[in-house]
């Protein structure tokens, strides 16, 4: 039962992880319609950038982080004004996605030149006192609380900003439809910028949260959580916020619970699985809205 | 000889490959070939056949597939554990078998894959094909396969793999197949050869395919569903037929790839090479075949060449695939080379329209 509760935790744990990386992208492809398969690179390089700031700038943690947050979001606004906008009415679809898996490569190699192959640990930068429960039967790690707290915190402004705001309205007009809501008069333009800056800046928090739990950090430390937090907003429904988050929580528990009670091997293998079954049986995802295609 | 347009073409592709076979035939008899040179050749055959395949998917049916180096991962595996355990057969029909034996299961695996895949669209297609690569991967990883005098034994993990003293173990999970290449010796001198014959099997496949009524209803699939599927058009019949012959000569190329390596380890066919034979594909024009020999020679030769260029390789292709997609797909780009064509070119065009 100890055991039980305890891979519980880190399943949370990760999903959590999971569930902030999975906000950028179901941000990202709710209203560009794209899937930004740079997006987990993107939290490479902020957790780079947040590490450098603190052991080579010698810069405070708090401004390290804010350093890496607005640095990812000047980068999410340069790749799309660069890379993904001159394609957006291209006529073929494959078109954004081959060049978005070429930013994704372009990111790692570029980091592989700057900063090398080999692993870098990660410096503690959030100190927050782990918590025991069951007199020392189960801890929960500082740095579990301050993920699962963000991503919650994280969920509700933006649920809050989309719904309530004029920039997040014109989010969803054009996630609904870019002509129609560029004949209303939304700048269509400055909104996905807008979109992708959000989900970049997510992705630098992401990363710093990734490397805090997981403290090694490599070039290709962002392309396979970055991977399964698709895999989780597809579960979630892909588009919607809280199903992000709750999809990026099941799958971590899933994923925990696979590697401790089939084999450790097969994690990825089972993760992935989870995507097939889901788009196979509800390919809408959980919270998904279904959209007919039309003519 | 009178010929139409679609067979010149296809005999300039088939010239062009056997012209490039004896070239280099002929430099490496006078000895005018490096070891390092030489020690490419088939490998650039491997991924020939696999851009070549894979072009079929991504050019004809227009779907993105991310999961290729899997498919080249079930034929390499499955024809060397074939080429392990009839070890004693000689060793032409073996390979021959072995071919056929990783297309076939390539091409099973592609069924099994497409079935759930091909319901799908653009980016959720790419990104479960993606998945399919690394479930493939994960679970071969944890494969232990053996033959003995009792026969075949097969377990996931290396505490329920036991193989009596007779026997041999040929695929140890992560350790991967070793020897394979070491059952062909005699046949080493002509692997180049027989990676040139595979690619012009290939190539007469995939043309013929693209050139036949199959090959228009695929074409007819990519560029409107919709307008495909109400002229009767099965879509999901013809992409299906494009990604099983693309998965099972994928599996060819893997068949080649596993049998000229003395080592043969899963972890060659990650999503890194996927991603590099989908650079070839759209580096020489995606659907132009001819264009997907000529980048995989170039690419896959020149960073080898050029050494100290190895480690900006990967980046340059990078900045090269954004800036190709750029150049070839926006909206923009295609309206200023037209301008440009106009500018330089337009009486030849009038002449053209007139």
């Amino acid at each position: 039962m100890m055991s039980f509760l305890s891979y519980l935790k880190d399943g949370i744990s990760l999903g959590s992880i999971y569930a902030i990386i999975a906000l950028g992208y179901t941000m990202v492809y709710g209203i560009a319609k794209m899937l930004n398969f740079a997006h987990g690179d993107v939290i490479m390089v902020g957790a780079f950038i947040i590490l450098s700031s603190i052991t080579k700038a010698g810069l405070s943690p708090a401004l390290a982080i804010l350093a890496g947050v607005v640095l990812c979001t000047l980068m999410g606004i340069t790749i799309e004004a660069v890379a993904y906008r001159p394609l957006r009415k291209a006529a073929s679809p494959l078109a954004v996605l081959i060049t978005a898996i070429g930013v994704s490569y372009l990111l790692q190699n570029l980091a592989l030149l700057i900063f090398g192959a080999d692993a870098k640990s990660f410096v503690t930068v959030i100190d927050v006192p782990a918590l025991v429960l069951f007199d020392g039967k189960m801890t929960i790690k500082g740095i579990t609380i301050i993920t699962i707290i963000a991503c919650i915190v994280i969920m509700s402004v933006l649920t809050w900003f989309v719904k309530n705001t004029k920039p997040g309205r014109a989010m969803q007009a054009v996630a609904a439809d870019k002509d129609a809501a560029q004949l209303m008069g939304v700048n269509v333009n400055a909104t996905i910028s807008l979109t992708f800056a959000i989900g970049s800046g997510l992705a630098a928090i992401a990363g710093l949260l990734l490397c805090s739990a997981y403290p090694s950090l490599t070039p290709y430390t962002g392309s396979m959580p970055g991977i399964k937090a698709f895999v989780a907003a597809v579960f979630g429904g892909i588009g919607s916020i809280p199903g992000a988050m709750v999809g990026g929580i099941l799958l971590g528990v899933i994923e925990i619970f696979g590697r401790a009670y089939i084999s450790s091997q097969i994690a990825d293998a089972i993760c992935f699985a989870v995507l097939i079954i889901v788009l196979l049986v509800k390919p809408t995802g959980l919270f998904g809205k279904n959209i007919q295609e039309k003519v | 000889m009178k010929m139409n347009k679609t067979t010149k073409n296809n005999m300039i592709t088939y010239l062009m490959v056997i012209a490039a076979y004896v070239i280099v035939q002929t430099m490496s008899s006078t000895g005018h070939l490096s070891r390092l040179l030489s020690g490419l050749l088939v490998p650039i055959c491997v991924y020939t056949i696999a851009a070549v395949s894979l072009n079929l998917v991504v050019g004809f049916s227009g779907e993105l597939s991310l999961g290729h180096a899997g498919f080249m991962c079930v034929g390499a595996y499955a024809s060397s554990i074939f080429s392990n355990i009839a070890s004693d057969m000689p060793s032409v029909p073996r390979f021959i078998i072995a071919v056929l034996i990783g297309a076939a299961v390539a091409a099973i695996f592609g069924v099994i894959i497409g079935i759930p895949v091909l319901r799908l669209r653009g980016d959720y297609l790419a990104i479960v094909t993606l998945a399919f690569g690394e479930i493939i991967k994960n679970i071969i990883n944890i494969l232990y396969v053996g033959v003995d005098s009792e026969g075949l034994h097969v377990a996931t993990s290396s505490q329920n793999f036991h193989v009596a003293a007779d026997g041999k173990e040929i695929l140890k999970g992560a350790l991967g197949i070793s020897g394979t290449a070491t059952l062909y010796k005699d046949l080493r001198d002509y692997f180049f050869l027989i990676g040139v014959i595979l690619v012009l099997v290939t190539l007469f496949i995939v043309q013929n395919l693209v050139n036949s009524r199959t090959g228009r209803a695929i074409m007819s699939t990519r560029d409107n569903r919709i307008a495909a599927e109400s002229v009767g058009i099965n879509v999901m019949k013809y992409k299906m037929i494009a990604f099983v012959i693309s998965a099972a000569l994928a599996g060819v190329a893997g068949v080649l790839y596993a049998h000229n390596m003395s080592m043969l380890k899963v972890s060659t066919f990650d999503y890194n090479m996927s991603i590099l034979v989908l650079v070839y594909v759209v580096l020489g024009g995606i659907g132009s075949l001819r264009g997907s020999i000529i980048a995989t020679v170039i690419l896959y030769a020149l960073p080898e060449l050029l050494r100290g260029f190895a480690t900006y390789r990967m980046l340059i292709y990078a900045i090269v695939l954004i800036v190709m997609m750029l150049f070839n797909w926006a909206p923009a780009a295609r309206d200023w080379r037209s301008r440009m064509m106009e500018k330089f070119f337009g009486k030849k065009n009038e002449k053209e329209a007139a």
